[in-house]
């Protein structure tokens, strides 16, 4: 389910780094938590934000939820496929579904974010 | 969490069929078995089976059972005849609501008061507490009680398969007593989600045999098991409210547009009556409308509703209508807000979003 080759959030988001930039989605726990996602709000490109920092939401018909930067960047792309097919992010939460593609502000906040292993681990506590 | 939470007679059967279990209104509910809008589009096209037990019934019984229910609430219980029923409220003598119901009459001297699950308590007390001389036995049975709603298009031809009544004879708000292979059911023709549908009352020990039941002679039809997100996205389409959301013990019936259910003319006394019929006299402050979200984004409860830089109302029922694929919702405004076509804006997270003030139900059955 949750490839070793990225690197998750404790606020379910996952990242794929590639060199100084890193591609952000939710996790498919994430998505099945909200259930049928129906309306996705991504931020401007060039726009700037800092680790933690709210960057959009994603809507499902039941609930809201607002989605963090995992750590600190520029926005160099939003996924604009998702503006008519919302529902990518849960048929391919991992794939497909990206959210947002960001130029790294500090590598080493990467040091921060959890493993797969470690982020499976934490949702198997966080639903007990 | 200190309180357990209640559970219906049903609870295992939803954990089986893999349900997403939440608490709701201190009870252990299924919210979604595949997915929402799957479920939705089930009852709008084919048809979905919903476990409602956890809703309440105090069957009052005696000589003066019409008399009683005709004190405590707005809709005339003496124009009911054996076999109908009615949507109806408890208010308080100020004219806010303490609940909304379902009243059928059994018989002349027995009536069933289907509440809210999260005002079971609330509204026992309440009844209780009017009993004073009038000649009646009022008895909580909503532990006793399995509810079942069988909804859509599909609905009667599914339910007829199994019972013996001829469903088509039963009108609209109109319900029988019959028996289900075997086991003795109240079948009426009444919902919550604006499709054709029937709801069932039986023994709480009986319970999931008729859910069962149901799911395998609909199953082929493409019945199958909906939860209480797609129940709230199909009511909020049809703009039935929700009592808690839409109105409660801050908001006067009349406000709350269920002055169609509130029988001033040549009935009898109720409480709140007078401080309705004022309030009727000296019009309203604001009304609750339904609106169109115009812009992007879902409105919610809660949210603020904005007109001219200012706060002006709040959402209180909000979602995106699966059916008609946009944002729809209800929200109080001032008088001079409510006509159809008024524009304000909605403030979903710091974003002014245009909604519209439409007329009517947001869906209607063809």
């Amino acid at each position: 389910m949750y490839s070793g080759k990225n690197l998750y959030s404790k606020e379910h988001e996952w990242l794929s780094v590639d060199g100084d930039t890193a591609l952000i989605g939710i996790t498919h726990h994430a998505q099945d938590q909200l259930g049928d996602i129906v309306y996705v709000d991504l931020p401007d490109v060039d726009s700037e934000f800092e680790i933690g920092e709210e960057f959009g939401s994603v809507e499902s018909v039941k609930a809201v939820a607002e989605v963090f930067m995992p750590i600190g960047g520029t926005i160099v792309e939003v996924n604009e496929d998702l503006e008519d097919s919302p529902e990518a992010v849960n048929k391919d939460p991992h794939g497909k579904g990206w959210l947002i593609k960001i130029k790294i502000a500090d590598q080493s906040e990467l040091e921060k974010l959890l493993s797969a292993e470690a982020y499976e681990a934490f949702v198997k506590e966080e639903s007990k | 969490m200190t309180e357990a939470l209640k559970k219906t007679p049903l609870a295992e059967e939803h954990e089986k069929l893999g349900a997403k279990m939440v608490p709701f209104g201190g009870w252990y509910m299924p919210v979604q078995y595949t997915g929402l809008v799957e479920e939705h589009t089930a009852v709008r096209e084919k048809a979905g089976l919903f476990d409602v037990s956890h809703m309440g019934e105090v069957r009052v019984t005696g000589k003066d059972a019409v008399a009683f229910v005709d004190h405590l609430t707005v809709n005339q219980v003496t124009k009911l005849v054996d076999g109908q029923a009615h949507y109806t409220a408890f208010c308080k003598p100020d004219g806010t609501v303490i609940d909304d119901l379902l009243v059928y009459r059994i018989g002349p001297e027995e009536l069933l008061l289907v509440i809210n699950a999260g005002n079971i308590d609330k509204d026992v007390a309440w009844i209780e507490r009017h009993v004073g001389d009038f000649d009646v036995i009022v008895k909580n049975e909503s532990n006793a009680i399995a509810q079942i709603a069988i909804q859509g298009p599909l609905a009667e031809e599914i339910l007829q398969r199994i019972c013996p009544e001829d469903l088509s004879q039963i009108n609209y708000y109109w319900f029988v007593h019959t028996s289900i292979k075997g086991l003795p059911t109240l079948v009426s023709r009444t919902g919550y989600t604006g499709e054709d549908g029937f709801e069932c009352y039986c023994s709480a020990d009986h319970g999931v045999r008729l859910w069962n039941l149901l799911l395998e002679t609909g199953r082929e039809d493409g019945l199958i098991p909906a939860g209480l997100g797609a129940r709230d996205t199909l009511r909020l389409e049809a703009r039935m409210h929700l009592y808690g959301n839409d109105m409660d013990e801050t908001t006067h019936i009349l406000e709350a547009g269920l002055g169609w259910i509130v029988k001033l003319k040549n009935s009898p006394e109720f409480i709140g009556k007078e401080q309705i019929r004022a309030q009727k006299k000296a019009g309203l402050d604001r009304r609750l409308v339904g609106f169109e979200v115009k812009g992007r984004g879902i409105a919610r409860q809660g949210y603020p509703i904005v007109h001219e830089d200012r706060d002006v109302g709040r959402v209180t029922s909000g979602t995106h209508s699966p059916t008609l694929k946009k944002a729809i919702g209800l929200g109080y405004v001032p008088l001079a807000l409510t006509e159809p076509g008024t524009v304000f804006h909605v403030r979903i997270r710091n974003k002014l979003v245009e909604a519209e003030v439409v007329k009517g139900p947001f869906y209607k059955r063809a």
